[in-house]
């Protein structure tokens, strides 16, 4: 059975509100970096201390939530879940448009930016970052032909490898991605293998958060239907994703309590670090985990708004996460005396606090906004989105090819 | 490879520097001419002629004794920075390249304080990182930044065990000519490495030497006749978290 693809319309007032509110975002936070990269990184919050800010909170997630958008085409093509095969191609989508925006925040954070052919022609191959500067160009390329082998005839016969290749390639990158942290041997924080399968696992959840709230925005501002099937199956998913991030977060933290050298980071996330413990509690396990989990398996799930709710509350969730983890894993000082305590003029031995600036903050909302730009100016102009997602037509789905 | 970094270190670093450069060029090749016997009276104990590049049959050393180093005394630091135009400034966005560190074990309420800087180490975490390369250990153990290939990615800032990188977080002004420096690049201690290659010693032992401290001794760890070699050979010296393996260039004595 064929699913008909077709264009979003895109003429009414609200469209262009929207995508004018993006743009804007967009010219804000590049205007912003290029405030930043004449001045200097003297106007951020950030400092010799917290050397990575607000920047990379909004980049890291917005990689991570790419390979994670891809995951709902992987389901159709690698696992042969047919229900899941009209979503492929807005999945494909998803993970371009969130991963360059990504990329865009993380470049344009650079000490200098304008340096960025160094960075695509010098390749130190011991180091994690240069091999994921090779994984996000090849996952662009190949989420690119993954698209072409759902989208044109002529790449269909190529559609089950490349989308097998992709999947893959996604796992390889946000293994890449988590290793950046967890080849860091310097920081308490860091220095755990577990980085590269939790990264993965926030991906998934991250990523279909995110597919969730942009699936159904279109649905309903375009009136196209878009039944029960692919939402609850989507929604009980997104959940047993959040569980599981929930779990790897859960098994770090109880292997650093049980070390204890590293009970005084945990004593500084887990309770006395201000910020950090109010956003690992109150965003990242309350808002992140615990509410939606409660929406996701109740009742409330049921309902569209819960679900969209829930899918939004795992993503501030994901943004407290990446507060926690690479702020408050610098904001802990480095251990360079153990069985010391230690004091000097560049803060050694104390917490490190940091106040993000507005055009740190406003550079990461371009970010979001780059994506949302992307996906939504890709959906009025090709065949990304199925005319119906009823019940009716993903049941005809069931077994066919 | 090194060879080729090094060129970028000294001479080219300065944009606008082509009439310079020649001149440098000039100056150096007298210098030179009138300097050879010493420049070969050099190679042969430890420092280099222009244009020869590192060797790894050097590998160049601190040891610091914490029982010589002054309470309250940051001559190192002083000296450091004015002769790499560091400003003398300590907010959390300025650089610092050696700066002073106090420590008090807690439980025996012992003190110290010490001169805390790059490491130098043989295998650089810095350097594992560094996505271009930028970041590279020369053969002679200096640990450099390549100001013309360094993104300011920071991820070496992120490595580093021992918070010895700095980015330069603003315009600067008033270099000095001999010590590339450039906003949006991370940088750190060189050992002074325009001073050791015409066969001097870095600023900061030089300072702590003219106090009469003498707690700074810097040379060729692989001259077994050389005093820092005979004296870690004798004495315990221990590396900062040795526990990382990462057989640091600076050495500690009295920690």
């Amino acid at each position: 059975m064929n699913i008909a693809f077709r264009e979003i319309e895109g003429r009414s007032a609200g469209f262009w509100l929207f995508f004018a509110a993006l743009g804007l975002l967009a010219l804000i936070g590049v205007s912003s970096a290029l405030y930043m990269e004449h001045h200097g990184h003297i106007v951020t919050g950030m400092d010799n201390q917290i050397v990575w800010g607000m920047p990379h909170v909004f980049a890291v997630f917005l990689i991570v939530a790419a390979s994670g958008a891809l995951n709902v085409a992987s389901i159709g093509t690698v696992f042969g879940k047919t229900p899941y095969k009209p979503l492929n191609r807005l999945s494909g989508l998803l993970a371009i448009a969130l991963l360059a925006g990504g990329l865009m925040v993380l470049v344009l954070d650079l000490g200098r930016a304008d340096r960025l052919i160094v960075a695509m022609t010098y390749y130190n191959f011991k180091s994690i970052f240069a091999w994921n500067v090779i994984l996000y160009n090849g996952f662009f390329a190949i989420v690119i032909a993954y698209l072409w082998t759902m989208m044109d005839r002529a790449g269909g016969a190529w559609y089950q490898a490349v989308g097998l290749f992709a999947f893959v390639w996604r796992l390889v990158l946000t293994t890449g991605t988590g290793a950046i942290f967890g080849f860091l041997v310097a920081r308490e924080a860091y220095d755990a293998a577990l980085y590269a399968p939790m990264f993965i696992v926030f991906s998934f959840n991250y990523g279909l958060a995110v597919f969730l709230l942009v699936l159904m925005g279109f649905y309903k501002w375009t009136d196209r239907p878009l039944g029960d099937m692919v939402v609850l199956r989507l929604k009980n998913l997104l959940g047993v994703f959040i569980a599981a991030s929930f779990y790897f977060v859960f098994v770090y933290h109880i292997t650093n309590l049980y070390f204890t050298k590293h009970h005084g980071l945990e004593a500084f996330i887990l309770t006395s670090g201000g910020i950090h413990t109010a956003l690992f509690w109150v965003g990242q396990m309350l808002l992140g985990y615990a509410l939606p989990l409660a929406i996701l398996y109740s009742n409330l799930g049921n309902s569209r708004a819960w679900i969209a709710l829930a899918s939004a509350l795992a993503i501030v969730g994901g943004l407290a996460q990446m507060y926690v983890t690479i702020i408050g894993g610098q904001a802990w000082p480095i251990e360079l005396f153990p069985g010391y305590a230690v004091s000097s003029s560049f803060y050694d031995g104390v917490v490190h606090s940091y106040s993000p600036s507005g055009v740190e903050i406003l550079l990461g909302i371009g970010g979001v906004a780059v994506a949302l730009l992307l996906t939504t100016f890709a959906v009025k102009v090709l065949r990304f989105l199925p005319e119906r997602l009823d019940d009716e037509t993903v049941a005809a789905l069931h077994g066919a090819k | 490879m090194s060879e080729s970094k090094q060129e970028h270190l000294t001479g080219s670093e300065q944009p606008e520097s082509a009439g310079r450069r020649a001149f440098l060029g000039t100056s150096a090749a007298v210098a030179g001419a009138s300097l050879v016997p010493g420049v070969i009276l050099y190679s042969a104990a430890q420092g280099r002629a222009p244009g020869e590049p590192a060797s790894s049959a050097v590998r160049w050393g601190m040891l610091i004794d914490t029982a010589k180093c002054g309470d309250g005394c940051s001559d190192c630091v002083t000296a450091c920075h004015d002769e790499n135009g560091v400003a003398h400034k300590t907010g959390p966005q300025d650089p610092q390249w050696i700066r002073k560190v106090d420590i008090r074990n807690l439980q025996t309420g012992a003190r110290h304080s010490l001169p805390m800087l790059c490491q130098h180490c043989e295998h650089p975490p810095c350097v594992d990182v560094c996505p271009t390369g930028a970041s590279m250990k020369r053969a002679d153990g200096i640990v450099l930044v390549d100001r013309h290939i360094c993104i300011g990615c920071r991820y070496c800032m992120m490595a580093c065990p021992y918070k010895a990188r700095s980015l330069v977080h603003e315009p600067l002004t008033d270099q000095n000519p001999e010590v590339p420096r450039g906003m949006g690049c991370v940088e750190s201690c060189t050992f002074c490495v325009q001073r050791v290659d015409r066969n001097e010693t870095p600023a900061c032992v030089e300072a702590c030497n003219a106090q009469g401290h003498n707690a700074m001794l810097f040379g060729n760890l692989n001259d077994p006749e050389s005093e820092i070699a005979r004296t870690v050979k004798t004495y315990a010296t221990t590396e900062v978290r040795a526990d990382l393996n990462l057989n640091t260039g600076v050495r500690y004595q009295g920690i």
